[in-house]
């Protein structure tokens, strides 16, 4: 066992951990921080990112041990009181996530992304957020909550921006064969 | 997945990690940033007796001038490279090719020096070094020594870095002259692996080509120079017929891997594609 000290969302914590121990476990499991989740289990998909030292990372590619000394912030951390961050407020009002699972990771990626580029045109936002798979959205609403708070966090003058269109109703040839 | 076990050795300085590299036993891995090494470990295609992390030694991380070359510390991350002002300067195609490793949170953590001693073929960084013609520092028991980039990558995933030893930092040379550089990769979807790239640099005067130097990403075990493009460059008039016709020549003498994402026959194809315009690029065509 190896002794750590890590500050995780404010608070500080002194643990002895196996080395082998993967940091999103260790938050998980050892900390209760289940609002960062394990998803591929492989560094791509990006659902377990939290920030180390300021940065994003995937958490399921960093072990504990390498935290030791840092300040991690999960997607727990990031509301002050019961005020939402910016980006989680705008997710939930662009409609920027269906199941959620990689909602964590895509507002953790996304903070990130928007602290070295605070005004991201599309394709910033895609290439900013290519490591963080979305299967169920494709992606179209998370690229405009990014956007919009983007904006929000600029100060909220050019913030106009509208989720998609959702056309409900069934495609023609599904009608036919109905 | 977690690794297997291991004993876990956390260094301070260089000295201390060549310590405890002579002392982990039988099978030790030096962990820099971790992105290659902890998902082998964790498919357990690696499971080594001990790891040492460099993520505490001091010295190792940074960017100097060294008046005729800049020195890049071989723990810097990818992150720190593309904010790096001498890198900008000096030599902006190590940039290029690194903002196109990965993504942002694996460029966070992953290391200029870990890249290059991991050689995957597949890797950006390898070709890139290769073209500038970089210098490998490498500590070890016997003293410090400095390895040639094009002595430094031995066959897939091994490099002139022996037992016992470390990539301390690496060495490219400014250059002199009015010098073009360019990196041209191949992928097909988001963070995806090099299914083929070409870096070039080329040094134009008076409306010719002088020198170009011209690497080769996942055309082999090894990064490559195309060394018959750059012989049929050299000299030739800086016209996209002369670059198109050396560019013919890229693929000659390789012998790439075929998998998923490629035939062999495919990688030629996309060398000589990328290649004409790698060095178009560079060249200001």
């Amino acid at each position: 066992m190896t002794p750590i000290t890590v500050r995780v969302d404010g608070a500080t914590y002194a643990d002895d951990v196996e080395p082998r121990t993967l940091l999103v476990h260790y938050l998980r499991e050892q900390l209760g921080k289940v609002g960062t989740v394990v998803g591929c289990d492989t560094s791509n998909c990006g659902a377990c990112t939290v920030h180390l030292d300021g940065e994003a990372v995937k958490s399921c590619t960093v072990l504990a041990v390498q935290a030791d000394g840092c300040e991690v912030t999960t997607i727990e951390g990031v509301a002050s009181g019961g005020d939402l961050h910016p980006v989680q407020k705008a997710f939930n009002e662009m409609h920027g996530l269906q199941c959620g699972y990689c909602t964590p990771g895509m507002i953790m990626a996304s903070i990130d992304l928007l602290e070295d580029n605070p005004d991201p045109s599309d394709d910033e936002v895609r290439e900013g957020i290519e490591g963080n798979l979305c299967r169920c959205t494709g992606y179209q609403n998370i690229v405009r909550a990014v956007r919009h708070a983007a904006a929000e966090m600029r100060g909220g003058a050019d913030g106009h921006v509208v989720p998609a269109q959702v056309d409900t109703a069934a495609a023609p040839h599904v009608v036919g064969q109905a | 997945m977690i690794p297997a076990p291991f004993a876990y050795a956390r260094p301070t300085t260089v000295d201390e990690a060549l310590q405890a590299i002579a002392d982990g036993g039988e099978d030790v891995k030096v962990l820099a940033g971790g992105q290659s090494l902890i998902p082998v470990m964790r498919l357990r295609l690696a499971a080594p007796e001990t790891v040492v992390d460099l993520g505490k030694v001091e010295g190792l991380r940074g960017v100097r001038d060294d008046g005729d070359a800049i020195v890049i510390g071989a723990m810097t991350t990818h992150s720190d490279v593309l904010a790096d002002p001498l890198i900008a300067e000096h030599a902006p195609l190590i940039a290029e090719a690194t903002g196109t490793v990965a993504d942002r949170q694996v460029r966070h953590r992953g290391t200029f020096g870990g890249a290059l001693v991991h050689a995957d073929p597949a890797g950006d960084l390898p070709a890139v070094a290769l073209a500038l013609d970089a210098e490998f520092v490498i500590v070890g028991p016997g003293g410090r020594r400095t390895v040639p980039a094009s002595e430094f990558f031995l066959d897939y995933l091994t490099t002139a870095v022996g037992e016992g030893e470390l990539l301390v930092e690496v060495r490219v040379p400014k250059l002199a002259g009015s010098w073009g550089m360019h990196y041209e990769k191949f992928n097909r979807v988001a963070q995806a692996w090099s299914i083929v790239a070409v870096a070039a640099v080329v040094r134009r005067e008076n409306g010719r080509i002088t020198e170009a130097r011209v690497g080769l990403t996942n055309m082999g075990p090894t990064p490559l120079r195309a060394r018959q493009v750059e012989e049929a460059l050299a000299g030739a008039e800086a016209t996209a017929e002369a670059v198109a016709a050396a560019s013919e020549r890229a693929a000659d003498g390789t012998e790439p891997s075929s998998d998923l994402n490629a035939q062999a026959d495919y990688r030629q194809h996309l060398a000589r594609v990328l290649t004409r315009r790698a060095v178009s690029t560079a060249a200001g065509l």
